[in-house]
């Protein structure tokens, strides 16, 4: 080997363009600088005035960062970045003694995780901007973000699961949102899951299971799981209008490989489309059917009087077996590895996008329910009946390009499909399967979100893409650059790219609404009066410190600007001190910090009216300083104080006191 | 849990005299330019700007002591961080003697419309230039503000 073989950047990229020439398809990334295909006016398309606001919320996943992220459309602006599966130490999510409770599962502590997919919850099938869903993939969860308040409102672990990637889809009236196993593994009791990896076929099974949020509270809790044949699911979606009642979820590795996947799960020329009649399930469940299986999940919930989190432990969860429910499930045959299963808002169509296809298959839910009263099988699989591909087919798209991913839709017949591989969102008309036209993103899309693409009524006017390289398209920042997100017109005939903006985390995919339907439910504080933490500090008259053995614990309240009390003397080394703090202020916007010297944990972002506790371990004799770290008024940098920390034999006395300003002289 | 102690006076005296009596009590000397008792309306013949409390709206008789109650309470909570009952600033003004100071219409919009007040009412612009921080919106009821007014003539 003295002269290794280097297939640079330039070589491999003259390979695929070759490839692409040869299927002649367009489309392989533009090399160099990028040539501007955006039209003069597009400025003024995306521009929001200073004072004005944006017209939809874009919610964003945050992927590997394990958050939500708010942008502004057509800005682009990021507005928030909502904390749902991971810490975050700026506002002492999951480090306050309240929120740790959010992230615990039967796993203990988890501190984050990869969140992948928004979706927002449904009344007639028409998102209604009260909740935000999303999965986390890596240690399987659903959280419910509260579009009220922009923070975490639930979250749920899915049991009997190994990674929730088809998820957390909802159902038209948000009923059920969903999870499916990305990673089928072997369940049951101990000795049914310690089995060799090779057993896959005998042994792992997949499942998906349909999560009911309590429409008052969004309090989760797993309604029911229907066991699967073990093979990967990747994305999924309910059906609307005629299909209503049914859920479909793409899936791959029907060859049920356990090694390099990428090779030994890419051999079958067609894997499934899975169809699950969820309105028979749901009456199953009613009907006792199911029967009640070992699997232990946590379900959090945020109560927002008393500013904590509730956790109920479930040791079990109902399971329903298709082999004992004809009817519950079907397959349908899907080219290659399919990743979007992504219904149009008739209802009528199921678009699956097979990934290592070179066509989009689109399946109609008429003929889906002729073959399977005619029981137009060509088989089965592991006892699931698999109905004919030409039989619920509606047709094909031909050749529309490399890397069909993911699929929304317009309120006009037309569906918007990503094409990883060749770097473009491609139109095409559903009833027609032609394609209308196509533009270059930049680059490698994932997934894409059209407003209300994925419900009963599109209000359409933007497709987003949002993609897995930069290169070249921002100021680069050292090894890693930004992703991106972009954003296309799609009120012509043509699309038109508008604006690019990049992204936080890794964005797979997204959804937006328009801002009308979310402001006004926006909560400006919390009311002090409707507080029930149980250390609460209603008034600067209900500070106080108590010492129970070796914890102290101080009632503290803050406003602008200042702590009381202020002066804490009588802590002892070995002592733990809980600050619970509650910020009296009655305003919107007016947030207080507290940070306090050597804080091994987290510092406290308080909202208005809201009470929070963070424990503190001194560690040293003397005195530390505390202070507020979110400026609150002109006089932020006086707000401040002194914990006085004497050594273990001490016999300072516990006192707290904020000194008033009308003690005599 | 609250000490009492003889320093933090000292602090205010630093600031100088005028700080003790200004930051919105009406007894600063009178901008250029103002005319009539402080706390009135810029011109009493002007019409209160839309939305505001109106002299016309409130009574005052006897001391209620079940509405001075009522208003320490809401006071307790919602007021007493930045507000004394003594002669003394802490954020704004103490409350000793203000309804002597102040029109109870006066009063009540700041408590009520802080925003019209600030935007219109020059002694309450006076009053920010002073404490420099903006008298919040509490949230109160309008109610709550005629038992806070209540507990303060008590003062």
């Amino acid at each position: 080997m003295k002269r290794p073989l280097l297939l640079t950047g330039t070589a491999s990229g003259v390979i695929a363009c070759a490839f692409v020439l040869l299927n002649s398809l367009p489309g392989c990334r533009p090399s160099g600088t990028t040539k501007s295909v955006v039209t003069g006016d597009a400025a003024s398309k995306v521009y929001v005035k200073p004072g004005t606001h944006d017209e939809f919320y874009n919610l964003v996943s945050g992927g590997f960062s394990g958050q939500l992220a708010v942008y502004g459309l057509p800005s682009g602006r990021l507005l928030r970045e909502v904390p749902v599966f991971s810490v975050d130490p700026e506002s002492g999510y999951g480090y306050s003694e309240e929120s740790k409770g959010m992230l615990t599962t039967s796993h203990g502590f988890i501190p984050w995780d990869d969140s992948h997919h928004p979706e927002l919850s449904q009344t007639d099938g028409i998102p209604d901007g009260k909740w935000c869903f999303i999965n986390g993939n890596n240690t399987p969860r659903i959280a419910l973000v509260d579009l009220g308040t922009f923070r975490t409102g639930s979250i749920i672990e899915i049991p009997n699961s190994a990674g929730n990637h088809s998820s957390p889809f909802t159902t038209g009236n948000s009923e059920y949102v969903v999870a499916g196993t990305r990673f089928s593994v072997p369940m049951g009791d101990d000795a049914s899951r310690d089995v060799p990896i090779k057993t896959y076929k005998e042994n792992f099974k997949g499942n998906v299971s349909f999560i009911h949020p309590e429409p008052e509270t969004g309090k989760m809790s797993i309604a029911f799981q229907i066991v699967t044949p073990g093979v990967n699911f990747d994305l999924s979606h309910a059906g609307k209008g005629p299909s209503e009642g049914w859920f479909f979820f793409s899936c791959y590795n029907t060859e049920q490989a356990y090694s390099l996947l990428e090779v030994n799960a890419s051999q079958r020329d067609k894997d499934f489309i899975m169809a699950v009649n969820w309105k028979l399930a749901e009456q199953l469940a009613k009907d006792g059917k199911g029967k009640r299986v070992p699997g232990k999940h946590h379900s959090n919930w945020w109560n927002e009087r008393t500013h904590s989190s509730e956790t109920t432990v479930y040791e079990d969860v109902l399971q329903l077996d298709p082999k004992d429910h004809p009817g519950l499930l079907y397959f349908m045959p899907c080219p290659k590895s399919p990743h979007g299963c992504d219904v149009d808002p008739t209802g009528k169509y199921i678009v699956g996008s097979g990934k290592l296809a070179a066509l989009i298959p689109v399946f109609s839910f008429e003929k889906m329910q002729k073959a399977i009263a005619a029981n137009d099988v060509e088989g089965d699989f592991a006892g699931i009946p698999v109905l004919k591909y030409e039989s619920v087919l509606h047709g094909e798209v031909k050749k529309p390009g490399l890397g069909p991913l993911h699929t929304e839709f317009d309120a006009n017949g037309n569906a918007y499909t990503s094409f990883f591989v060749s770097s473009e969102i491609v139109k095409w008309n559903v009833e027609k399967l032609e394609v209308v036209d196509r533009v270059p993103t930049y680059y490698s899309i994932g997934h894409l979100c059209v407003p209300g693409g994925d419900s009963k009524k599109p209000w359409g006017k933007y497709v987003i893409a949002y993609n897995k390289i930069t290169k070249d398209r921002y100021l680069p920042t050292g090894p890693e650059l930004t992703q991106s997100a972009q954003l296309y017109s799609i009120d012509g005939d043509k699309m038109e790219l508008l604006l690019d903006f990049p992204t936080t985390g890794e964005p797979h995919y997204a959804q937006a609404i328009p801002a009308e339907l979310v402001k006004p439910r926006e909560v400006k504080f919390f009311k002090i009066e409707e507080n029930e933490h149980p250390f609460a500090a209603k008034g600067e008259k209900e500070t106080k410190i108590e010492r129970r053995g070796k914890e102290v614990h101080v009632w503290m309240t803050t406003i602008r600007s200042h702590f009381a009390p202020d002066n804490i003397e009588g802590v002892k080394l070995g002592d733990e001190v809980y600050f619970h703090i509650t910020n009296l202020e009655q305003d919107w916007d007016v947030p207080h910090g507290f940070a306090i010297k050597g804080a091994a944990n987290a510092e406290l972002l308080l909202m208005p009216g809201e009470t929070q506790t963070l424990k503190w371990v001194p560690t040293r004799v003397g005195v530390t300083p505390m202070y507020c770290t979110d400026f609150c008024s002109a006089l932020h940098q006086e707000m401040q104080g002194y914990v006085r920390v004497s050594p273990a034999n001490s016999n300072v006395p516990l006192t707290a006191l904020t000194v008033s300003v009308d003690a005599e002289m | 849990m609250r000490l009492l102690k003889t320093s933090l006076a000292k602090v205010t005296l630093v600031a100088g005299f005028a700080a003790i009596t200004a930051c919105g009590d009406g007894t600063a000397s009178t901008p250029p330019g103002a005319s009539g008792p402080p706390g009135a309306a810029a011109a009493s013949e002007e019409a209160a700007p839309a939305g505001l409390i109106t002299a016309a709206e409130i009574t005052l008789g006897e001391i209620d002591q079940a509405m001075v109650e009522k208003g320490k309470a809401t006071y307790d909570v919602k007021c007493q961080a930045c507000h004394s009952t003594g002669p003394n600033r802490v954020v704004g003004p103490g409350w000793k003697g203000v309804t002597e100071r102040r029109k109870p219409e006066w009063i009540m919009n700041m408590m009520l419309n802080i925003d019209v007040m600030l935007e219109t009412d020059p002694e309450a612009q006076k009053g920010l230039e002073e404490c420099l921080v903006r008298m919040p919106n509490q949230g109160l009821s309008k109610d709550q503000g005629r038992e806070v007014l209540e507990f303060m003539r008590t003062l």
